[in-house]
């Protein structure tokens, strides 16, 4: 016997939430304040998102969560179950299937389509919160785009380690206006951030909420002499063959042998079902 | 070129008792291109606080001093500063720089506040630095540490670096042996031949005898001299 | 000639008491002028007030834009007024810290206006930031280290060098040489005439010390309790002060 409200927060939140994702919509990037409220987990484990997916879902739904690409982790299985249980909608593991998808630190491999929203969890939404620790600044230099700062953090990466070192929560700017924290996907997921789904934002600790509509200009920010490089490890899948994947390293013995696995559970096993194999197909039992 | 109208200056000191010292009154005096005056008269008796009226050190309590078109007892401080950089050198006793700047480099500052290129000022300097007899392993060195004479000297080829229409010097000779106090004072005829208006104090009775074209007496200009009450 | 800035009356009270009353002058294009007084005189006021730290309740401070010529820059929006901070108008804080981002390097700290202004090339922000450390006397090698690492005269003078970057006009400076050790002090007054002439800069520099002002200023203005008692030329003031504040001011000052 299910007690909760759909989907766990009463409708007047549900509404309030609604109204912060429509107004990060209409100005792509920019971080909505919303009264986050208290949720059946602790900050830091994801009550944005949350919250984001609550306030979405329609008894319709299709819902898939992914935790750094993987459907089987012990967040995504929390979160996957908490909605189950007091949402009843439909769960799926395939990204094709779902028809809203809440993410941690990933973006799906497989393309995603106008009919599909995906959900970000966030802890930290502020591009320039390690550079300009007040708020009242922050605030100021994104109404007036002084963007200068972020340039900073880029330059100082580059004189210190000769390419700029930003390997994940690499910003960029939206619609050519606010300068946005894409969560700590890796860059070599950003050019996925131009998409047809929509995709929403969600910080419960921090209580902002931002989004990037559909078909939205995003540019990860460079250098003239250093443009934006979207790497990843040189190799690929050990199981399924794939190169244009995002690869785990994942390390087998105590002797140093390591092997390399898509880090996108689904996509990997897309593409075997499909008869792909890689190098060290079988090793993972 | 330079013209002083019936002059007076005094200082109040307000804080013994708003004191008040007149010091000069109705002091006139008219210097054209080419003349050098000498200013004489006994210690104390005025001829410096004449001068720094003139350059604007001093603020006048009444009357006109006109350098080159500008009255220094009524221009704003602007003008008195253009004043200095462009039409009136003044040469004190004293050498006072900022330290740490190179002697060549003191030397050359007129020219290059006036926007001229660097390597055309430092031409200058070291044509004067030479003429004065300053050793060229000085010049890269601050004139800080440098003897009273050597000083005097950078002091003077500041002075001279650039060609004024007027000069002010104060005891541009004292302390010079007789060889540079000779470059000096070719430098003070050639100033003279130029066109440029001098007032100079010279204690020194033959470089007066030299250079000087007439003396005025500012004991004239003490306060009891010209009859009004101190 | 159009006065790089006009200001008019400005004041600021702090309820009863007065923090800077009815100060008018004129800078123009090239001129340095100091701004004496002992602690409570409203010169730090004074300063704040016109470069913007703090709002004025009333006058006027004109500012000669490159743009729009002379604008008033109390009436300004934000943006305008942000903007103006980062090119034409420089700020340097009496301590480095203030005016410096601690966690940043060198080089970022110098190149940041330059990036603020939409400088996107990294080789060459890091070619002004080189060139700017010499110019400042700072050992070029020292470009990818923070300033924390650094002396008290050298992070002043980095501050200077990360002001002075994008060439402004007009620079305000509040006890640049406060807290510094004696000959630390002499070397950056030395520096900051230097690059005044060569830049063509204009300044208004706050300071307690006759010294510094002497050597620095072409004007001076004296204050006390909030109000100019005393203005005219630096050589002028110090050598015939006429008001009574200044003359005690001026032989207070020990002789070494």
């Amino acid at each position: 016997m299910n007690a909760y409200n759909f989907a766990y927060l009463d409708e007047q939140t549900k509404r309030m939430i609604r109204r912060a994702i429509l107004k990060g919509l209409a100005v792509p990037g920019y971080q909505v304040p919303f009264a986050s409220r208290e949720m059946p987990m602790p900050y830091g484990w994801g009550t944005g998102g949350v919250q984001v997916s609550a306030a979405i879902l329609t008894p319709e739904d299709r819902f898939k969560v992914i935790d750094q690409g993987a459907d089987d982790t012990t967040n995504a299985v929390s979160i996957r179950k908490f909605f189950e249980r007091t949402a009843g909608v439909a769960v799926t593991e395939r990204t094709i299937e779902a028809s809203v998808i809440q993410t941690r630190h990933r973006i799906p491999e497989t393309p995603l389509r106008e009919d599909q929203i995906l959900v970000y969890q966030v802890p930290i939404p502020e591009p320039l919160r390690f550079l300009e620790p007040r708020e009242t600044e922050t605030r100021k230099m994104h109404s007036l785009q002084e963007y200068g700062l972020m340039h900073v953090k880029l330059y100082e990466d580059i004189s210190r380690h000769g390419a700029i070192a930003t390997s994940y929560a690499y910003p960029v700017k939206v619609a050519g206006r606010y300068v946005m924290d894409p969560s700590p996907i890796p860059k070599f997921d950003n050019p996925k951030l131009e998409s047809d789904a929509i995709q929403l934002f969600g910080a419960g600790r921090e209580q902002r909420i931002y989004a990037v509509p559909p078909h939205t200009r995003v540019v990860s920010l460079d250098f003239e002499d250093h443009p934006f490089d979207p790497t990843k490890a040189d190799h690929s899948c050990d199981l399924c063959g794939a190169d244009d994947s995002y690869l785990d390293e994942v390390i087998m013995d105590d002797a140093g042998g390591r092997m390399f696995v898509c880090s996108d559970a689904d996509y990997c096993r897309d593409r075997r079902e499909a008869g792909q194999s890689g190098a060290k197909a079988g090793a993972l039992s | 070129m330079i013209e002083l109208s019936d002059v007076s200056k005094s200082f109040t000191l307000h804080n013994q008792g708003g004191a008040r010292i007149e010091v000069m009154s109705g002091a006139s005096l008219s210097v054209g291109p080419g003349e050098c005056v000498s200013l004489t008269g006994a210690s104390g008796a005025g001829k410096s606080t004449l001068m720094r009226l003139i350059y604007g050190n001093y603020l006048a309590a009444s009357g006109q001093i006109i350098v080159g078109g500008v009255d220094v007892a009524s221009a704003r401080p602007r003008e008195i500063l253009r004043m200095r950089r462009e039409t009136l050198g003044y040469v004190s006793q004293f050498l006072r720089v900022v330290p740490r700047v190179p002697t060549l480099d003191v030397v050359a500052e007129p020219l290059l506040a006036l926007g001229r290129p660097l390597d055309e000022a430092r031409d200058r300097a070291t044509h004067l630095l030479a003429m004065l007899n300053i050793p060229r392993r000085l010049w890269s060195l601050s004139p800080t540490t440098f003897s009273g004479g050597e000083q005097q000297r950078v002091n003077i080829a500041r002075g001279f670096a650039h060609d004024y229409p007027a000069f002010l010097l104060d005891e541009s000779t004292a302390s010079l042996d007789v060889a540079n106090r000779d470059v000096v004072l070719g430098l003070i005829e050639a100033a003279k031949a130029r066109g440029a208006a001098i007032v100079g104090i010279f204690h020194d009775a033959d470089a007066r005898a030299r250079v000087c074209d007439r003396e005025v007496d500012v004991t004239a200009f003490s306060p009891t001299a010209s009859g009004t009450a101190a | 000639m159009t006065p790089l800035l006009q200001v008019r009356n400005v004041s600021k009270r702090y309820g009863s008491r007065i923090g800077c009353a009815e100060v008018s002058f004129d800078l123009y294009p090239g001129e340095v002028m100091g701004i004496v007084g002992e602690s409570g005189s409203g010169k730090s006021t004074l300063l704040n007030c016109l470069a913007g730290k703090l709002t004025p309740d009333g006058g006027q401070v004109v500012f000669d834009t490159r743009m729009d010529g002379p604008v008033d820059t109390l009436t300004m929006s934000e943006p305008q007024r942000r903007m103006l901070g980062r090119t034409d108008w420089a700020f340097v804080h009496q301590h480095a810290r203030d005016g410096l981002r601690m966690g940043v390097s060198a080089g970022g700290n110098i190149g940041e206006r330059l990036m603020a202004v939409g400088e996107r090339h990294y080789g060459r922000i890091r070619g002004q930031a080189t060139d700017w450390l010499d110019r400042v006397e700072i050992d070029q090698a020292r470009i990818d280290d923070r300033p924390e690492a650094f002396s008290g005269g050298m992070q002043q003078r980095l501050q200077i060098a990360r002001n002075l970057v994008t060439g402004p006009r007009l620079a305000f400076m509040d006890e640049p040489t406060g807290g510094l050790d004696v000959s630390v002090q002499a070397r950056l007054l030395d520096l900051l005439r230097g690059l005044v002439r060569e830049m063509g800069l204009s300044a208004l520099i706050v300071t307690h010390d006759l010294a510094v002002v002497r050597l620095l200023a072409d004007r001076l203005m004296v204050m006390k309790d909030g109000r100019v008692v005393e203005a005219g030329l630096t050589d002028q003031v110090l050598d015939d002060p006429q008001h009574a504040y200044t003359q005690l001011l001026v032989s207070s000052v020990l002789q070494a």
